[in-house]
């Protein structure tokens, strides 16, 4: 059994933004990964999602907390040891055209992967491996071998990315906003790929924001809001029967094609709304109105300008909050989380 | 009809010759009508939108006239149009993200705009600002911010204030939602529909590949392929009746809320658009379509099947044909 462990994941960023102060990205988040699950992690800009890949990737270091891969903690792999682990967890990002290099053909990709992984597998072994793996993606080897990447659409590329982690034989597939570049025609073929992939056993991290595409491929979801879980359990149960507030929410945001939005007017602005100056980010004048509440982007920004105030009150600044580990894990406590019905975990209001 | 268009053609010069992104295309959009513009990446929805706006170097005319109040649009003639913009037709250009300039706060870039298009009364147009800043729940204080301030959602909507600040006849928006999240997706939208509403805008084009978000904005939708017109009809005609293969094959790509692989397999639409430089004859659908008969080496004429429902597809004319023909014996 090959399972990728999270157990109370955190990572603080140093804020980019003017002012400076942290962002707290990840606030101890755990989950399993098991072999042949796909799990869709779910979530706005800013909600941590993408950093739970990086970290799965070893690309970031988490501030606290463990990913154990078979039991073995991730951070602690030597040189050869992280080949290793490379060989089983790899991923695919969300903009296929910087994922290659625009001056080299388009399958020194997997020349890439034979001379670290395969350097003694013969050329006609090769060839028929690679050849192999992009007939599992449901390419024609000879339409895509030996074209540029501009000569490729953006759905051959991102399955020519999912093929050279077939090559690899992977076990866990990172699959980060694969989908949403891609046109309507062309998402279905890569995301039927990845039923079929799951089938034979691969675990697949499904990164997403859409919640429709989310819901067709994975067993299990997690909502991820302000960098910890707000809901998680089977799919099915998270979309039949929305616990928490967000999860609805977002729910209701999802354009539908045979139910149309509830389209309330706006108030109309009086002048004293127009002058009244210095009201945060969401206008809190009365008129705080059906626009303004669903867009939660600037909520957010809102909530993190107000949680590294906070963070800043306590620790004085990055330096301190930086060396002590575990009083950051007290600012950064998470709603609780409790059992709604088996499988499904729903975190308190916030 | 605010808007008309008739036979337009958009060429792109190429070292190859011109490659004609936009073939004879005609359609009218109605007052206070959002009409949605549906298609593959590559089919030339945004060279139609951008045409009608800014026609780039890159680009030319090859015919078709364009009328909007029932004024000629002079789109080959950058000069006159420069008096028509931001009034007559504007445009939210599609990466709205980097159409604001980080060097400039944006309420220097909105003055800007508004020195260059010579407008006398300023403020009362920058009271107006500041009303419909309020109106969908953003502080005043983004004027003074820089662009790389803001969060994606936000820019996108300063960026369809300042493209509807003077009322134009006709915006332009080119794939306004695509790069948002769900929530934000919706803010936009319904901003759309509530400049629609109070007339800020009298009818808008929605361009997107989304066809989900089209039918929660749009009025009527036009389903375009390799450079023609494939469908146009109103918004719950498409999503609950379309009639070309190709609507029917894009709508069957989608998958909705709560449904799961397990229960449904959606399918794909196999194949890739053919190439714009040298396209084949007959219909473009041709190659990928599960329907095509020797007819469709001929091209399909676009046309009014039902009243508002205009289609071009030998299948569906030739169905029609028998119906009313099968009707018309009834009677006799």
């Amino acid at each position: 059994m090959t399972t990728l462990k999270l157990d109370q994941v955190s990572k603080i960023f140093p804020s980019t933004a003017r002012g400076g102060g942290l962002t707290p990205a990840l606030r101890k988040v755990s989950f399993e990964l098991k072999p042949g699950e796909v799990i869709s992690l779910i979530g706005e800009s800013g909600s941590g999602k993408t950093t739970i890949g990086r970290i799965l990737l070893r690309l970031t270091k988490p501030t606290s907390g463990t990913v154990t891969f078979d039991g073995k903690d991730i951070t602690s792999y030597s040189t050869r040891g992280l080949r290793e682990y490379y060989r089983n967890v790899q991923a695919v990002f969300q903009d296929p055209y910087s994922s290659y290099n625009p001056i080299y053909r388009a399958d020194r990709i997997y020349d890439l992967v034979r001379s670290s992984y395969f350097p003694r597998v013969s050329d006609k072994e090769w060839s028929a491996k690679v050849e192999g793996a992009i007939d599992a993606v449901a390419l024609n080897p000879g339409d895509v071998l030996g074209k540029y990447p501009h000569q490729l659409s953006g759905g051959q590329q991102q399955r020519l990315l999912i093929a050279r982690a077939l090559l690899l034989d992977v076990k866990v597939l990172v699959a980060d906003e694969i989908i949403s570049m891609l046109d309507a025609s062309t998402r279905v073929d890569v995301l039927n790929l990845l039923v079929k992939l799951k089938r034979q056993g691969m675990a697949v991290l499904f990164i997403t924001h859409d919640l429709s595409l989310g819901n067709y491929v994975s067993d299990r979801t997690i909502i991820l809001r302000h960098g910890a879980i707000v809901e998680m359990g089977a799919t099915e149960k998270i979309f039949g029967n929305p616990q928490h507030e967000y999860t609805r929410m977002l729910l209701t945001a999802v354009p539908e094609l045979h139910k149309k939005w509830q389209h309330a007017p706006l108030a109309p602005v009086g002048a004293a709304a127009v002058t009244g100056a210095g009201a945060g980010v969401i206008s809190q004048s009365g008129q705080a109105t059906a626009l303004a509440r669903a867009s939660l982007l600037d909520e957010i920004t809102h909530a993190e300008q107000v949680v590294k105030r906070d963070l800043r009150a306590m620790f004085g600044g990055g330096r301190a909050v930086a060396s002590g580990k575990s009083q950051v894990a007290v600012a950064l406590e998470p709603p609780a989380l409790h059992e709604f019905e088996p499988d499904h975990l729903v975190a308190e209001p916030e | 009809m605010s808007v008309r268009i008739e036979n337009l053609s958009v060429a792109y010069r190429t070292a190859r010759g011109d490659v004609t992104a936009v073939d004879g295309i005609s359609f009218q959009i109605a007052d206070g009508e959002i009409m949605g513009l549906a298609g593959e990446s590559g089919s030339g929805k945004s060279t139609l939108g951008n045409s009608l706006v800014y026609l780039d170097p890159r680009m030319k005319t090859t015919g078709g006239k364009v009328t909007v109040d029932g004024k000629d649009l002079p789109i080959a003639d950058n000069n006159a149009m420069r008096r028509r913009r931001m009034t007559d037709v504007s445009l939210v250009p599609q990466y709205a993200m980097s159409a604001l300039t980080p060097t400039r706060k944006i309420g220097k870039i909105i003055n800007d705009l508004l020195k260059s298009h010579k407008i006398q009364n300023r403020q009362e147009v920058t009271a107006e600002l500041h009303r419909r800043l309020a109106l969908i729940g953003l502080n005043e204080d983004v004027l003074s911010k820089y662009s790389f301030e803001l969060s994606g959602g936000m820019r996108q909507r300063v960026t369809i204030i300042m493209s509807s600040l003077l009322n134009p006849s006709l915006l332009v928006a080119d794939e306004v939602t695509s790069a948002l999240d769900v929530s934000t997706q919706r803010a936009v939208g319904e901003m759309l529909l509530e400049f629609r509403d109070r007339g800020y805008i009298k009818s808008a084009i929605a361009i997107t590949h989304d066809l989900s978000i089209l039918a929660q904005i749009s009025d009527s939708i036009a389903i375009m392929y390799a450079g023609r017109l494939a469908e146009r009809a109103p918004t719950s005609v498409i999503v609950d009746n379309p009639l070309h293969p190709y609507t029917q094959a894009l709508l069957n790509s989608l998958p909705e809320v709560g449904v799961r692989h397990d229960q449904v397999t959606l399918t794909g639409i196999p194949g890739r658009p053919p190439s714009l430089v040298n396209p084949p004859a007959g219909c473009r659908f041709r190659e990928r379509c599960p329907f095509a008969f020797e007819k469709c080496t001929q091209t399909p004429p676009f046309e009014e099947i039902r009243p508002g429902h205009l289609v071009a597809c030998w299948k569906v004319s030739q169905e029609q044909t028998a119906v009313t023909a099968g009707a018309g014996q009834e009677q006799a």
